[in-house]
């Protein structure tokens, strides 16, 4: 290894290269590969090629996409059902070990991961989706991929990549109360752009990112795709290393101490270049919502709707599109946008933490709107009915769910009626994300509360206020 | 796979930025058999309404019928992994799409399966836009050896990482090139295995006499 400073990714990067091919595309040992119901087109490319997985024990199948959340264990939809049941003929005709829908570890792939202890610092970790990029927040190089290359680590445990450029994002200072890890997120990705990270591996560092919690980190690095990055990662430290310890799958005992030692050198070294650099100012985010069809088009949730009289044409036609699809009119108040209904969940915000900040907003109160709250994992769900959480959710109001990507996506049954507006702690607000004709807007667990409570988009920090 | 050389065909604009995978192909779709065909799922919310009745979009306008390349906005392909998005658009004919920017996720997956990400410059894009909605005869040639479109007369370089090109213009499939490193990759895992035993969460730990079960 060469003495030059490096940065974190490199150093995973580099301990993972089996060989560079001479047009540079380096040859990557996989050490974590998460498979789900959508990988049926990579083990139909197994099949065709005849050949076996290359190494069960380091791959990982889980039941999330396609679960359903309300009907457990009964699947009605015969479509959804086939691509429960190919998930589980696949894991267990190649001896992949598999959280199903039973299991008591099911959950988000994103969420599972490092819940049980799979996703460790320092390990390459690929699945066959995008937001692959959440495992990052341990300090591990984690990615999507597509489907020819879900077949190829399958085959071979290895995948050719081009190496991405570096990036840094330093967050100065520490963000204020009631301001969370996807209110940084959206803040982040509305200054750089949906495709402003693209190309590149982001490593996120300073002290506001210092100071999140290991599941903040999750969600700040959940969300880096959405502004194009590869990967987003998070040098792993003490935090790190305490959410670690004792999970099921992580390294025991005095193994585990020992392993902290060599974890402790993951961290960009003093003097390491990156391509570009971003700083941002944490004292100056706030509880920040989406108005339109891309997670860029995010606000302070005091502001406006943007006007679409704007100076570049093509920035106008965008903005009249977005808005006439969302159903919103130029300088209308984002507080004033009412919603249909309300999401809790996904693998951005399905974490123990996320249900805690929503509860904590929803103690005492009334949801006008009705809602879903879905767990990210099985064992989420357990710890939140241990505190007593759904019981909370309830007495609001709102429908307290098995744990699935549910409405994050409209795949599984849950998903939004035509037209209809959604409060959302989920990570897209892509056109028909969440069901046909179906409006987004994107925030953190405590606005969604808050937006549930008063019927329309509301800033946290007023209700918050107001005593219960 | 087929080598990518040169393209001649109806090209349809798509007056948008960040066409992103869910609206390529809806979730909906993605547990579709690829035998049956994903063609018709392509962009299709934006195609047909709740009932299935086409709502007069560009791509299915008579003049722009069959074609094999897509003219676009910046960041097409934004959003997922979901690679039905590059099936969807290669079972419906198109070969190349032409636009300022990609997702990176959507690219990789694109040269996997034989179609073409060409990058021009915002202005070039939006050119070729402004001249395939009136165009008489909405074609254009892509030549990726030399890095070139043309249409309306008027000849386009475009850019594409040389590493894509070159797998392209040769045909290239991952699996053949990997196999030939069959020995680099177990020799990289058994040197992981001593060095990073904790990364291979089946073995049991290090033996006290520091030796490695296998
Ligand atoms: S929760 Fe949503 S974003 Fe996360 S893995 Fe599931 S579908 Fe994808």
């Amino acid at each position: 290894m060469s003495s030059a400073p490096r940065t974190l990714f490199d150093k995973v990067w580099d301990a993972h290269v089996v060989a560079v091919r001479e047009d540079g595309e380096a040859l990557l040992w996989v050490d974590r590969h998460f498979v789900h119901e959508g990988s049926h087109h990579a083990f139909r490319k197994l099949e065709e090629k005849g050949r076996a997985v290359a190494e069960p024990s380091l791959t990982f199948g889980v039941s999330d996409h396609y679960v359903p959340t309300l009907s457990r264990p009964h699947i009605a939809d015969p479509e959804i059902a086939g691509m429960v049941e190919r998930l589980n003929g696949n894991a267990a005709r190649h001896g992949i070990r598999l959280f199903g829908l039973d299991d008591p570890a099911q959950g988000i792939v994103h969420v599972v991961g490092p819940e049980q202890g799979l996703t460790l610092p320092g390990l390459l970790i690929v699945c066959g989706d995008s937001h692959t990029s959440t495992h990052g927040a341990l300090g591990a190089l984690a990615f999507g991929i597509g489907a020819s290359e879900v077949a190829h680590v399958l085959m071979t445990q290895t995948l050719w990549q081009k190496k991405p450029k570096r990036m840094r994002v330093t967050v100065l200072g520490r963000l204020s109360a009631h301001v969370t890890a996807k209110d940084l997120a959206l803040s982040i990705i509305a200054s750089i752009g949906a495709g402003g990270a693209q190309g590149h591996a982001v490593e996120y560092a300073g002290e506001a990112v210092s100071a999140l919690s290991v599941e903040a980190r999750l969600t700040l690095c959940n969300m880096s795709i959405e502004a194009g990055a590869r990967c987003g990662m998070i040098a792993p430290d003490m935090a790190t290393f305490a959410y670690l310890r004792g999970r099921p799958h992580a390294p025991k005992g005095a193994d585990f101490e020992a392993i902290v030692d060599e974890w402790r050198g993951l961290a960009s070294d003093p003097g390491a270049v990156f391509d570009r650099e971003v700083a941002i100012d944490a004292r100056l985010v706030e509880p920040t919502v989406t108005w339109g069809v891309s997670p860029e088009d995010a606000l302070p949730v005091g502001g406006t709707v943007p006007h679409a009289d704007l100076a570049n044409p093509l920035r106008a036609k965008y903005v009249a599109e977005a808005l006439a699809y969302m159903g919103l009119a130029p300088g209308q108040k984002l507080t004033d946008i009412a919603v249909d209904r309300v999401f809790i969940g996904s693998c951005t915000n399905g974490r123990i933490e996320d249900l805690r900040a929503a509860a904590a907003v929803l103690a005492g109160r009334k949801a006008v709107v009705p809602g879903l709250v879905a767990p990210g994992s099985s064992a989420v769900k357990r710890q939140a009915e241990a505190e007593g959480l759904d019981r909370i959710f309830e007495a609001a109001g709102l429908t307290w769910a098995d744990s699935g990507c549910s409405m994050c996506v409209g795949m599984n049954g849950d998903r939004l009626a035509p037209g209809e507006r959604c409060a959302s702690t989920t990570n897209r607000n892509f056109r028909g994300r969440q069901g046909p004709l179906s409006r987004t807007h994107l925030m953190s667990p405590a606005m969604v509360a808050a937006a549930a409570v008063a019927g329309r988009i509301a800033d946290v920090r007023t209700l918050a206020g107001e005593g219960q | 796979m087929d080598k990518f050389l040169t393209l001649r065909g109806i090209a349809c604009p798509l007056e948008m930025e960040n066409v992103d995978t869910d609206q390529l192909i809806p979730a909906r779709f993605l547990s579709r058999s690829r035998a049956d065909g994903y063609g018709g799922f392509l962009l299709h919310d934006l195609r047909f309404d709740a009932h299935g009745r086409p709502r007069g979009f560009t791509l299915d306008e008579p003049r722009y019928a069959g074609a094999s390349v897509v003219v676009a906005r910046r960041n097409f392909g934004t959003g997922s992994s979901r690679e039905a998005a590059v099936y969807a658009l290669w079972d419906y004919g198109v070969r190349c799409v032409v636009a300022p920017s990609f997702g990176d996720i959507f690219s990789g997956n694109a040269v996997k399966n034989g179609l073409l990400t060409a990058v021009v410059p915002e202005p070039d894009a939006e050119a070729l836009l402004a001249w395939l909605r009136h165009a008489g005869a909405p074609e254009l040639t892509v030549d990726l050896e030399g890095q070139t479109i043309v249409g309306g007369g008027l000849p386009f370089t475009f850019s594409i990482d040389p590493v894509r090109r070159l797998r392209l213009l040769n045909g290239w499939d991952d699996l053949d090139l990997t196999l030939q490193y069959t020995a680099d990759i177990a020799a990289f895992r058994e040197a992981r295995c001593k060095a990073h035993r904790w990364a291979f969460p089946a073995l049991p730990p290090v033996e006290r006499d520091g030796n490695a079960r296998s």
